[in-house]
């Protein structure tokens, strides 16, 4: 191919795309000449595996700049791309039309959190943080508010609501990997770990990006071709985004006729761990407005203090691009996230309505239990019915299932070949893959230039530094992988914790460092340290039986922290002095589009 | 790189840079309202504003939190850059094109 690889993006992309495609039908076909389920599923992971890899490999680069920032010459759509796979993780695309389904309303609050965040950092944040030049968050903090302890603080914070993240996104890699490749979990998760390590060791950032923009392909052919499909098999729709009122109305009416029967505690224990039942309302309002809205405002600010979306605006060629490049993310997220309310409520109609094939409710628990499907999901411990009220026949608190089902299952439940699932297998690897990448990446970055070269070794060569922070990204990823393999927290709970602590320790000196110029050293080094502590204080209590304050949730601490945070900042910076002269000049700079970088 | 060119705007003296962050944060306050009230303002009456209808059939907030308040945050943010843009053009703050 002619012209450098940039000017070429849209045609290598466009390669890629027809590929993927070819490989579906090819998979399509040798499905109908008998290739086995499991066959079709290690194709799936093991294809889209190795073309990461090979990514990953063409992208390896020995220089600072390349490694850092993959040279600050990523297009503002390609930027979007890669942001929306950085951003979309294993939770958003395995889990968040589970929780759509099981609680409805008051659950999609994230979905308002997730994407409302974005305007705050594309006003609040990424251009100035674009301009000042640096390579990691703290670089910004470190520089803005002078001082080693400063940088080491952010990175502090960084380290805490990365790793809580990574972690989550290590275990969904693995739970994917062992059903597609039917291996044990223990040994999925360090497969998982493998492959996405092979994206980011030898090419930094840049290939991260690269890597990224190909997941970024496969997780959206993965997650909008079956809602489509579905939509048109059951008769919802041929565009389900404006087609499915009906079916939520149809929703509400047998959610009216079956009644939300409350099973007793005796019952519930018989329910295998993690799965549920049908409690709460599809499309009526069932949260008080404070517990919607706290959730939301949480994860809006998480969004906006979390390093491994900030730093993918570090790569954008120009102030500009940068801006633009925040609208083409929320852009390509919106395609997702706008999707996953609707894999909801054809999921959930198709299983409840009993004048559908498909539909179980109301059927005898005997046939149901004969269903092949049912068997499948049965095995892998993501589906059970159980006859409480010994009728005989399936009731809706009856019949519970995992999270992770609605996106799993409900192509098979529909009746869709089995090439549909493997792909979905691949979308939910990419995805969680693209995000674990991000994370490790923004970890190993921060200790190996902050720590590392800019307080511990400043005269490193170029080779050390990036030694080093290869090591770091083996040794970090292995870390994660070894606490994964513990299964401490749920894959959606970990998630928005890690929302919760970033913005506890870092909403309020990151902004305030661009908007207040009377921020100074000793309020930062308050607002971090007070923010993440009493965050991470409050969190503590409420798990260990505290009863928690103003309807602030372990869900919602951040709230909490980041309050304290702005407070502590604001007072110590108002009784200590003002920044100097060629701070203030610095912060002008950073308001300025135009002109050098500060860095 | 501070513009010392000083003009006179509404009797204050303000220098161009003064000038152009006046601009840029009022431009962020327009944002923030329009985001505060498609991100919290609504759904401070969820419950009521439900029993309307939304687009497309479905009831309304319900439509906002699948669709309707994430469609309006990716123009918001569209909106946003090109304003901000003309403003930067307007001080003459604008990158050059070809860096």
């Amino acid at each position: 191919m002619k012209g450098n690889f940039i000017d070429n993006l849209p045609k290598v992309y466009g390669i890629y795309t027809g590929g993927f495609i070819g490989f579906i039908i090819l998979m399509a076909i040798g499905e109908q000449m008998g290739m086995t389920a499991k066959a079709i599923g290690i194709c799936f992971v093991a294809f889209t595996i190795a073309i990461y890899a090979l990514i990953g490999w063409l992208s390896r680069t020995a220089q600072a700049d390349a490694y850092y920032v993959a040279g600050r010459q990523v297009p503002t759509v390609f930027n979007g791309m890669a942001t929306a796979a950085d951003w979309m993780s294993g939770a958003s695309f395995v889990a968040m039309a589970g929780g759509i389904y099981f609680k409805g309303y008051g659950y999609m609050a994230l979905l308002v959190g997730w994407t409302g965040g974005y305007v705050l950092v594309a006003t609040l944040l990424a251009p100035y943080l674009r301009k000042f030049g640096c390579y990691t968050v703290p670089d910004f903090i470190g520089t803005r508010y002078g001082g080693n302890l400063t940088r080491l603080l952010a990175v502090i914070v960084l380290t805490v609501a990365s790793f809580t993240y990574v972690t989550a996104q290590i275990n969904a890699t693995g739970t994917i990997a062992s059903v597609a490749l039917d291996i044990p979990f223990q040994y999925a998760v360090y497969i998982g770990l493998v492959s996405i390590l092979l994206c980011s060791m030898l090419g930094g950032m840049r290939g991260v990006t690269w890597t990224q923009v190909a997941q970024y392909i496969v997780l959206i052919v993965a997650y909008l071709l079956p809602v489509f499909w579905i939509s048109n098999k059951i008769g919802g729709g041929f565009f389900p985004h404006f087609m499915l009122a009906d079916e939520v109305a149809r929703i509400g009416e047998l959610e009216q006729q079956f009644g939300f029967v409350k099973n007793s505690a005796a019952d519930l224990a018989t329910v295998p761990k993690g799965l549920a039942g049908i409690t709460k309302a599809h499309s009526a309002v069932n949260a008080t407005p404070w517990a919607f809205i706290s959730l939301a405002l949480a994860m809006m600010m998480g969004t906006a203090s979390l390093p491994h979306v900030m730093m993918r605006y570090f790569t954008t060629p120009s102030v500009k691009a940068a801006r633009k490049s925040v609208g083409w993310s929320l852009f390509f997220i919106f395609l997702l996230y706008s999707s996953a309310p609707m894999l909801a409520t054809l999921s959930k109609l198709s299983l409840i309505d009993p004048s559908l094939p498909t539909g179980i409710i109301g059927k005898s628990i005997a046939d149901v239990q004969a269903i092949d499907w049912y068997q499948n999901w049965n095995a892998a411990n993501l589906m059970f019915v159980s006859d409480f009220n010994g009728n005989g026949t399936l009731e809706l608190n009856e019949f519970f299932m995992g999270g992770k089902a609605v996106v799993l299952a409900t192509p098979e439940i529909a009746g869709l070949p089995y090439v549909i699932s493997g792909l979905v297998a691949a979308g939910g690897m990419a995805a969680a893959m693209s995000t674990a990448d991000g994370l490790i990446l923004a970890i190993a970055n921060a200790i190996s230039h902050d720590v590392y070269y800019k307080m511990i070794d400043p005269k490193a060569e170029t080779a050390k530094r990036l030694a080093v922070a290869r090591v770091l990204l083996v040794v970090i990823g292995f870390a994660g992988a070894t606490i994964a393999a513990m299964e401490i927290q749920g894959i959606l709970g970990s998630v928005i914790w890690a929302f919760d602590f970033a913005m506890s320790g870092l909403f309020f000196p990151l902004v305030l460092g661009v908007w207040w110029k009377r921020a100074n050293k000793e309020g930062a080094i308050a607002g971090m340290a007070l923010g993440l502590a009493s965050g991470m204080g409050y969190l503590i209590w409420v798990r260990n039986g505290g009863s928690g304050f103003l309807g602030i949730t372990q869900l919602t601490f951040g709230i909490f922290g980041a309050a304290v945070s702005l407070v502590s900042m604001v007072v110590v910076s108002l009784i200590t002095s003002a920044p100097d002269a060629a701070t203030q000049r610095m912060v002008d700079n950073v308001r300025v589009p135009a002109g050098k970088s500060i860095i | 790189m501070v513009f010392q060119v000083i003009t006179k705007e509404r009797g204050i003296i303000m220098t161009k840079n003064e000038q152009h962050w006046e601009k840029t944060r009022g431009l962020l306050f327009i944002t923030l309202a329009i985001w505060f009230v498609f991100s919290i303002g609504i759904f401070l009456f969820g419950a009521e504003l439900n029993e309307f209808g939304g687009p497309f059939g479905y009831p309304l907030i319900y439509w906002f939190t699948c669709q309707g308040s994430l469609g309006i945050f990716v123009v918001l943010i569209f909106w946003f850059a090109n304003r901000q843009e003309k403003i930067d053009e307007e001080f003459g703050f604008a990158e050059r094109e070809d860096n």
